[in-house]
């Protein structure tokens, strides 16, 4: 096979890879915006809030170190111990359980059938006091996530390619990383779909999401499907939070990935969680591709507007989306 | 209408119990608007009860604060002997009180089976950890309600868009599943907030039938709000009259068509 070939399908690999990553925060916007009609501005920072928690418990920081030693002239900064990765993880979802009780009880609450522009303002109140407080909770240097995901190229991958390509071709290059994620990401994407189909709470999470008032009257509680739904969100936020932690370090930049969600809710719809997953992919590819092939041409840096580009066309010729719920009105 | 504390029979036979629901000195304001302005009835079981009026009567006011979604400025609600405290409108609902809705209140994007299915919400025991963790039992649980649900939609005759989104359905069968969905709930108390309004001849026919069979059949208490009148008359063991949030009538058909009172609201003469 001619390189330039194997090179675009590298290329286009690597694309999916990082689609997967888009895919799993832009899946935390579907969820709350499905049950709640609320666009949550803060699912960026939810992740990033969730990979600190996690760095933090995993390494044994003293949650509000600096600020306790402000106060009291102290210099404590470690308990002195280590967890396991697995306790650490499941001790961060507990973290982000109770986030989501502390957010329905003083914010959520108080803002029953208000207009959807209002719960979109305090989400992103919401979201520059959650990375405030992360910072002060965990302090802002950059961290380092080790949850014992493999890292590195598969060297599998790149023994099993080599013979597609003749001589200085040494197979695809693939991080491990990236297929751990999408393994996730298909675990996770699928348990989803299980549970809201055939459990339920799923069952009440969708009526929830269809008309809060009929929801009400067959008795479900609309604070508990908010807890609950939250409670999801913050759990997905933590799988992107860990993904993107262990690739890229947990810094504040990782909140900014809720931007580039954006542009995969477009493509996908803000209502179908496989929608999320195909917009993310159809995103990570497209661009990876286009600044492979085109970016040469016009001097590179595509990848940082080609997404928005493409999800404006989609904005023009399919407003809903790919897998969006189409707008029927009755007239 | 004199003695009826140990419940009545009534023309057709049908033996009617004690009371289950009583509504004491009921005030609703908003602000400076009376919704409902002292009003006390009772629902006995197994009876058909109408509340009627003209438009802006305080009927859909008084439904609203018997299921929960609002709460009386004054006055008590009993239910079941019991004084009622505040409540949300889902604990309403878990008390088994179901209703419907005036404009339909379906969830549109789900199938009628899913739309009656919601309406067992209440008497799923499963838990979600439970659910996660004993798949088998939530199934095998998932399969009696199922069973349930194929029954009321046998019931009411919609086998046919049992799959089928509920928003594609014309009115008259959105109404019949909305009907469904309350009754999945095996409610004490059903109600039902203006249960013809827009039908056709034949649609009304048809939805009077499933009221009645569902009051005979199930032995369902029914309390309904109505603006026709006739199909009231027909429908109804007892009748309470509303006009601008003052009850002005109250008892049987005959009764309350003969009350000058409700003669005047109706015919619209002014009140001085």
């Amino acid at each position: 096979m001619p390189d330039q070939i194997l090179y675009a399908m590298e290329v286009m690999i690597n694309g999916l890879m990082a689609g997967v990553l888009y895919a799993l925060v832009a899946l935390g916007f579907v969820l709350i915006f499905k049950a709640s009609g609320i666009f949550n501005y803060a699912q960026g920072v939810l992740a990033l809030f969730a990979a600190l928690t996690l760095v933090g418990l995993q390494q044994g920081q003293i949650p509000f170190s600096h600020l306790i030693n402000a106060v009291f002239g102290t210099d404590v900064h470690h308990f002195g111990w280590e967890l396991p990765a697995i306790v650490a993880i499941v001790l961060t979802i507990g973290v982000m359980v109770l986030l989501a009780i502390v957010i329905e009880r003083f914010i959520l609450k108080y803002l029953v059938n208000q207009e959807p522009i209002i719960l979109f303002m305090a989400t992103i109140g919401l979201a520059y006091f959650m990375e405030g407080f992360g910072d002060i909770m965990w302090g802002s240097d950059i961290k380092t996530l080790d949850v014992g995901l493999p890292q590195g190229a598969s060297a599998w991958v790149e023994d099993n390619t080599a013979w597609l390509g003749g001589e200085g071709f040494y197979g695809f290059f693939i991080d491990k990383l990236d297929m751990v994620a999408a393994v996730v990401a298909a675990v996770l994407v699928i348990s989803l779909t299980l549970f809201s189909q055939y459990s339920k709470q799923g069952r009440a999470l969708r009526a929830v999401a269809d008309d809060h008032q009929a929801a009400l009257s067959v008795g479900i509680s609309l604070r508990f499907i908010w807890v609950l739904v939250w409670s999801i969100a913050g759990f997905v936020a933590l799988v992107a939070g860990i993904m993107w932690g262990a690739k890229s370090g947990v810094q504040f930049s990782l909140s900014l990935i809720a931007l580039k969600a954006l542009p995969v809710l477009m493509l996908g719809g803000f209502t179908s969680i496989p929608g999320a997953i195909v917009g993310g992919l159809i995103i990570g590819v497209g661009e990876k591709l286009f600044e492979f092939t085109i970016g040469p041409m016009v001097g590179g840096a595509t990848e940082n507007w080609f997404a928005y580009v493409l999800a404006l066309l989609f904005l023009v010729f399919r407003p809903q989306g790919l897998f969006g719920e189409k707008i029927i009105e009755r007239v | 209408m004199n003695d009826m504390s140990q419940g009545y029979t009534t023309a057709d036979g049908r033996k009617i119990g004690g009371t289950l629901m009583e509504m004491k000195n009921i005030t609703l304001r908003f602000g400076g608007v009376v919704a409902i302005k002292d009003i006390s009835f009772d629902i006995r079981e197994g009876e058909i009860r109408a509340i009627i009026g003209p438009n802006g009567a305080g009927k859909s006011s008084m439904l609203n604060v018997i299921s929960g979604f609002y709460i009386p400025t004054e006055g008590e609600v009993w239910f079941r002997g019991e004084r009622r405290p505040q409540m949300k409108p889902y604990q309403v609902a878990q008390q088994g009180i179901a209703r419907t809705f005036q404009n339909i209140a379906l969830f549109k994007g789900m199938s009628t089976l899913d739309n009656i299915m919601t309406g067992r919400m209440t008497m799923m025991k499963t838990g979600m950890a439970a659910q996660a963790l004993w798949w088998g039992r939530a199934q095998r649980e998932e399969d009696e309600h199922r069973e349930k649900v194929e029954k009321i939609i046998d019931f009411l005759e919609i086998q046919h868009i049992r799959k089928t989104p509920v928003g594609r359905l014309p009115y008259g069968l959105q109404k019949r599943v909305e009907l469904g969905r309350a009754l999945a709930a095996e409610p004490k108390l059903l109600l039902l907030d203006e249960p013809m309004a827009g039908m056709n001849v034949e649609e009304k026919e048809d939805m009077s039938r499933f009221i009645l069979d569902v009051n005979d059949e199930f032995g369902t208490t029914i309390a309904l709000i109505e603006h026709d009148m006739g199909v009231v008359m027909d429908l109804s063991d007892r009748v309470v009259v509303m006009d601008y949030g003052k009850k002005i009538g109250d008892g049987t058909p005959d009764e309350v068509r003969n009350n000058q009172d409700v003669i005047d609201a109706y015919l619209g003469v002014s009140h001085d």
